[in-house]
């Protein structure tokens, strides 16, 4: 007799929306994949009904398009523009805020309360972007109070890709399409015959809270757990593109003084469209506001980029007033230097700078060019 | 001094207790907690992030002495907006305070060894709690050499402390400008070029540097010229920050986040960057 995994349950496509309410019974407000502006964001769920059913996507270096499909999957699509670092790493956060009083002033923390968020939809990749930005927020020598305390009041369904994007490297990058673990729940969406189900891994004790506010989902049977691993295997084949990560830090180290740089700087506008797209970019500004009567000074943290001029300003000019090297910086900082900093990449190959780049530029084929360039010194 | 284990984003306030000009584009500050007693304890070669209300907040190496630590002393320059504002402050106003952060000054490996001081400008405010640090434990120190080059004369920091360091506490001190006005009769010429015939044995001898990028470059070679070995040469590099805890990205140096990797760095650990362009 087969004896089966508990924490592997069948969930029904139909019964998604049960699936919903136990999350908002559990407490958790539902942030998943929607369709706006012809694109798949992620905003407020309520329901299936909010989610791009019958929608896919197509992507290639600096192009994104949605079409309509006559599936009935729920998740048929790539990651989109956006990142759930808007949520956990936001884009613009008060820091603090300080009020005069008498001849001095004094500094009002932002200890703001954050309700339970629960992101619906997390892809491989963005698992992983979400672990690494845990590493410099959480485990790094200071702690990001408002970081911690979104991270902690977060839920994660991540739901497998079914789908490998054209500009999707997550195999190489060692981040998925498969997510094994950092999540709470994970989800795999299958058709097979008149079936139309989802594969539950039951990934953390909260899930097993959220799972006991609905009917107990049937367990998992071999065959399922089958179809889901051909359906990974498949995936993994039909990857977009690919880098070769082997020595990837010398790649990077030996070539401060390529002329690739100048090169890739005739074509980048410097837009930053690269660094907001990324789900593991962190860089941050701060700016200073005061009130009209200058009684109330506010501190707010937006995001940055290493693209602009400011953003290595020092007293004389900037540190990279070229925009070959503020290129060079970026890259070599996702490849390279990462790794030092923080003893991984900081690339989860999830192609976003690729599809969002205006202009195209793409980090696998430059990536290939260097590797090539070097091969021929 | 600052909650640095509750939020390290969130500023104390400071009173400005004295304020003085020290040259034509200088200027110290010295500061007291506004309300709490605090811990003030420092070591040489950190900073603090100042918050001028309303305007904005820079990093600024503190400058005091920290084997006494009864006030947080900066000097900085004027020449941002911030320091604009900050040398129009009073006595008694208020400044938002965060730190200290960073990477010292290596003192303590520095015992028992000749120490060759080398500042560039302002860059002698962050080396001058070492100098304090020597003076108050002068007899762990050999051979004790400051060079020190400014603009002009009438761009030298601290006039009667250096006079002092040379008489008092036996730190052989050479200053160098890059002009000399009035009647000045000392050194004239950039201030690597003292290096080569500064007092200390290269065997045994720590250097720190800190000033301009291109001066600690140049400071370096001379160093090497004398054959002090990389492992044995500090410096304190600078790059724009606005968060001083490695979060905000800002002041990336290769693999090395300045505010806290940094800003004092071992030669050898960064010298494959020194000479990258723009890195």
């Amino acid at each position: 007799m087969e004896t089966k995994n508990q924490k592997q349950r069948i969930l029904p496509a139909g019964e998604f929306n049960v699936f919903l309410k136990a999350l908002h019974e559990a407490g958790y407000e539902t942030i998943g994949p929607t369709l706006q502006d012809r694109a798949i964001v992620y905003d407020k769920i309520s329901s299936t009904s909010d989610l791009p059913v019958g929608w896919s996507d197509e992507q290639s270096a600096g192009f994104y398009r949605v079409y309509r499909t006559e599936s009935p999957l729920l998740f048929d699509y790539n990651v989109g523009p956006h990142s759930w670092k808007k949520y956990l790493h936001l884009p613009n956060l008060l820091l603090w805020k300080a009020k005069t009083n008498g001849g001095g002033f004094s500094f009002i923390e932002d200890d703001k309360s954050v309700g339970k968020q629960a992101f619906l939809g997390v892809r491989a990749c963005e698992v992983a972007a979400i672990r690494k930005q845990d590493k410099i927020f959480l485990e790094s020598e200071f702690i990001d109070s408002a970081y911690k305390k979104r991270r902690e009041n977060t839920f994660i369904i991540a739901v497998n890709c079914t789908k490998a994007g054209a500009n999707c490297f997550c195999t190489s990058m060692n981040t998925g399409p498969y997510a094994h673990s950092g999540f709470d729940l994970a989800l795999t969406e299958i058709i097979d015959g008149n079936r139309h189900f989802f594969f539950v891994e039951i990934g953390s004790a909260t899930a097993e809270i959220v799972m006991n506010k609905m009917p107990e989902l049937e367990l998992a049977s071999r065959h399922d757990s089958t179809l889901v691993q051909n359906n990974m295997r498949e995936v993994s084949y039909a990857m977009g593109k690919s880098i070769e990560t082997t020595d990837i830090q010398r790649l990077f180290y030996d070539n401060y003084d390529s002329n690739i740089w100048e090169e890739i700087a005739n074509r980048c506008m410097n837009c930053a469209n690269c660094t907001m797209v990324c789900p593991t970019c962190f860089c941050t500004t701060v700016e200073d506001v005061t009130n009209l009567t200058g009684t109330e000074a506010e501190r707010w943290r937006r995001w940055d980029s290493c693209f602009t001029m400011d953003f290595s300003y020092i007293h004389g000019g900037s540190v990279r007033p070229s925009g070959s090297n503020r290129f060079r910086h970026w890259i070599t900082h996702k490849f390279a230097t990462w790794h030092d900093q923080f003893d991984e990449s900081g690339c989860v190959g999830c192609g976003r700078c690729i599809t969002w780049c205006p202009v195209g530029i793409d980090v696998t084929k430059e990536i290939k060019s260097l590797q090539k360039s070097k091969a021929t010194v | 001094m600052s909650n640095l284990n509750g939020n390290p984003m969130l500023p104390q306030s400071f009173r400005i207790e004295r304020i003085k000009n020290e040259t034509d584009d200088t200027f110290t500050v010295e500061l007291q907690p506004s309300k709490n007693v605090m811990d003030l304890s420092f070591h040489a070669g950190q900073f603090n992030m100042l918050y001028i209300y309303g305007v904005g907040e820079i990093p600024i190496s503190i400058s005091g002495d920290p084997c006494s630590q009864d006030s947080l002393v900066h000097t900085t320059r004027v020449v941002g907006t911030v320091t604009k504002a900050m040398r129009k402050l009073r006595v008694g106003d208020l400044v938002g305070v965060r730190g200290p952060f960073g990477n010292p000054w290596p003192v303590e490996e520095a015992k028992g060894k000749d120490v060759v001081l080398i500042a560039g400008g302002i860059g002698l405010a962050p080396i001058r709690p070492v100098v304090n640090y020597i003076i108050a434990n002068r007899h762990a120190f050999k051979n004790v050499v400051m060079l020190y080059g400014t603009r002009t004369p009438k761009d030298i920091l601290y006039p009667r402390e250096i006079k002092l360091w040379e008489k008092k506490h036996r730190i052989h001190t050479f200053v160098t400008v890059d002009r000399a006005i009035g009647n000045w009769d000392g050194n004239v010429g950039v201030v690597t070029k003292l290096v080569a015939r500064a007092p200390f044995d290269p065997q045994n001898a720590l250097a720190m540097a800190c000033g301009p990028e291109v001066m600690m470059r140049f400071t370096v070679r001379e160093l090497q010229k004398r054959g002090i070995v990389d492992e044995n040469i500090y410096v304190s590099t600078e790059r724009n920050m606005k968060c001083g805890i490695g979060h905000c990205g800002h002041c990336q140096f290769g693999s090395e986040f300045v505010c806290k990797d940094g800003p004092v760095f071992r030669y050898d650990k960064i010298a494959h960057l020194f000479d990258v362009w723009e890195v």
